[in-house]
């Protein structure tokens, strides 16, 4: 059997990657599990300078999931070059990075200087603020989209995925978008908009009033869209949402998913990415399967 | 503060798990070795079984018994985690990650020292009680009814206890009871809501005297990596959020920045 995947020209031993911003650089879950055996490691979302957050609560646990208003509070591209990167590239796994700004000039700013930086993949996350003077994000909108997907294509030396935002009308739409706009592959599903309400205190639980809804509670949405998506365009599709298991693994990649993602899962079980790695190829002894792309986008 | 690595979730075997008061539940299990490494003010993941509640429980270590390896925790019922721990019967099991985060800083040459706790901050106030050298004031404040009294006693410290509504020792704030005694050491340990922690910093800064303090916030890791359970912290003439779960619990009380 033979789990290796291609993105964007890049060859991952396996399909399975965590999912930025709840694997933080990879070192505390170096010790529940070896990183060597990942597919890749997506790291937290790193901007020009740092960024403060949020104030708290900035958790809350809702039916199967989990609600979050963290605020991409990171310590800027330069402590990742410094301080993270010689950690995670000693293991022999995939880096990606994931990047965020305010303005296009600031996303492509942190791509430049990762130029010079040996990771493998940049991962543009569309789904957070908001563009100069608008206040539109830019991953809701077909224009901005293309138009920030363009821009950093053209300043950065890495391989690109788009990171799309579930919070649209029409996701085809924008991948189309993100696709025209020279994207090397797109992972999908960021957070959905949600909130939940302390009736005891009666005030929002997070102090940012709403948050974004991860975990299995949003698997299904999750499923639809990279369905949706492997339909509509042709480049590579690493699938995320709410994965806990091979099983829920293999369904991803039955709609269509190169690769897959696991996010929440790393917080209530440390060692989900290495179960999930051990369920498809369970999946795959058990229905003799030797190569994933015998049951990608099947469905 | 000192810092342990851990490893993995462990099936924990529950032997006792009972009332000590109302919604109050004391539940002692096999420690798995947490008890070699588990230092004063740390704390553990208890996860739910029940697939809907994701996200770990963490509860203080209360008490470590080294000679029959065994964790004692004592929490709350607060919400459906809790209630869902409640009902655990002993012989059964639950998952256990720790122990996590940097606990209290014990110093052999203080031989005077105050504990401060407040409602469901007092627990871990027990195992860092036991580990220190010299005379122990504990002041304790609940709303109304008491526990955990005797177990400070039978360590040789002496007691002081606030209630709200005064059915037991003084009525009022523990901080109140705090200032009456006008107690001094070398040295303010306390843990319980926010409010409580910001008026004790503020008397042991009178006092003069350092105090370290265990926060508390809305984990969703409890290990370091999804940033959510932060508290602000002084970084020279500004401020910087740090994890509570990683960081802390336990931080200096010169280094919280209050103001919200
Ligand atoms: C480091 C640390 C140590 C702790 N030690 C203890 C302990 O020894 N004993 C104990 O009883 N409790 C302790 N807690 C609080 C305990 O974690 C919460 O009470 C528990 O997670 C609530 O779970 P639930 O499912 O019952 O409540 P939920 O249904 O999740 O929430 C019910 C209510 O509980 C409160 N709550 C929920 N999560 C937290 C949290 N992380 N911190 C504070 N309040 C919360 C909120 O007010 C909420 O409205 C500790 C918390 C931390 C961060
Ligand atoms: C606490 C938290 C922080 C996140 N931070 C980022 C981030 O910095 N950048 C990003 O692109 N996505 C971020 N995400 C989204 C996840 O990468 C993922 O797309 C989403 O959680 C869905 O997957 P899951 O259900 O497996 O968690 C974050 C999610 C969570 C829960
Ligand atoms: S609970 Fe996740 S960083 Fe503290």
């Amino acid at each position: 059997m033979n789990l290796e995947i291609d993105i964007a020209g890049v060859k991952l031993k396996n399909p399975v990657m965590t999912a930025s911003g709840t694997f933080a650089a990879g070192k505390e879950y170096s010790e529940f599990i070896d990183l060597n055996n990942l597919g890749a490691v997506a790291v937290k979302g790193i901007a020009t300078n740092p960024w403060l957050g949020n104030p708290t609560p900035r958790i809350a646990e809702t039916y199967g999931g989990m609600l979050n208003s963290i605020g991409l509070q990171n310590l800027g591209v330069d402590h990742f070059i410094k301080e993270d990167l010689p950690f995670l590239r000693k293991f022999d796994t995939k880096i990606i990075v994931n990047i965020i700004g305010n303005t296009v000039e600031e996303y492509c700013e942190v791509a430049e200087r990762l130029n010079e930086a040996d990771v493998d993949l940049i991962e543009l996350n569309i789904s957070c603020p908001n563009i100069k003077k608008g206040g539109v994000a830019f991953g809701t909108n077909c224009e901005s989209a293309e138009g920030v997907t363009k821009a950093v294509k053209k300043v950065s030396k890495h391989p690109l995925i788009v990171k799309l935002s579930p919070n649209v009308t029409d996701i085809k739409e924008i991948a189309r978008a993100v696709e025209s706009g020279g994207a090397d592959a797109i992972s999908l599903i960021n957070t959905l908009l949600g909130m939940a309400i302390d009736i005891h205190r009666r005030k929002p639980v997070l102090a940012n009033i709403t948050g974004g809804l991860s975990g299995p509670a949003i698997k299904p949405v999750a499923l639809r869209m990279v369905y949706d998506v492997a339909k509509t365009v042709s480049l590579p599709i690493i699938g995320m949402g709410g994965i806990t298991s091979g099983d829920d693994a293999i369904e991803f990649i039955m709609a269509g998913a190169t690769g897959v993602a696991i996010g929440t899962a790393n917080f209530f079980n440390p060692r989900a990415t290495m179960d999930v790695l051990e369920g498809i190829t369970e999946y795959c002894h058990k229905y003799d399967i030797m190569e994933l792309r015998e049951i990608r986008g099947i469905i | 503060m000192r810092e342990i690595n851990k490893r993995e979730k462990i099936q924990s075997f529950i032997l006792e798990n009972s009332e000590i008061n109302p919604n109050i539940f004391r539940m002692i299990v096999s420690s798995n070795r947490m008890e070699s490494e588990a230092i004063p003010g740390q704390f553990v993941n208890l996860y739910c079984k029940e697939g809907s509640r994701l996200l770990p429980r963490p509860i203080s270590i209360c008490d470590i018994d080294k000679t029959n390896n065994t964790l004692t925790l004592v929490y709350g019922v607060v919400g459906k985690g809790t209630k869902e721990f409640s009902n655990l019967k002993p012989g059964e099991y639950i998952d256990i990650l720790g122990p996590l985060g940097n606990g209290y800083i014990i110093d052999k040459d203080i031989d005077k020292h105050i504990l401060v706790g407040g409602g469901i901050g007092i627990p871990p106030l027990i195992e860092l009680a036991k580990n220190l050298n010299g005379e122990k004031y504990v002041y304790l404040g609940f709303r109304s009814d008491i526990y955990l009294v005797s177990e400070f006693e039978r360590i040789g410290a002496k007691v002081y206890i606030a209630t709200d509504d005064g059915s037991y020792g003084t009525k009022g704030t523990v901080v109140d009871l705090l200032m009456k005694t006008n107690v001094d050491g070398g040295m303010v340990y306390s843990c319980g809501p926010k409010p409580m922690l910001k008026a004790v910093s503020d008397w042991a800064k009178e006092k003069g005297i350092k105090a370290q303090l265990s926060m508390e916030e809305r984990m969703g890791c409890g290990i370091g990596t999804c940033v959510g359970c932060v508290c602000k912290i002084k970084k020279e003439d500004s401020w910087e959020y740090k994890r509570v779960c990683k960081d802390g619990p336990v931080f200096w009380s010169e280094e919280i920045v209050w103001n919200e």
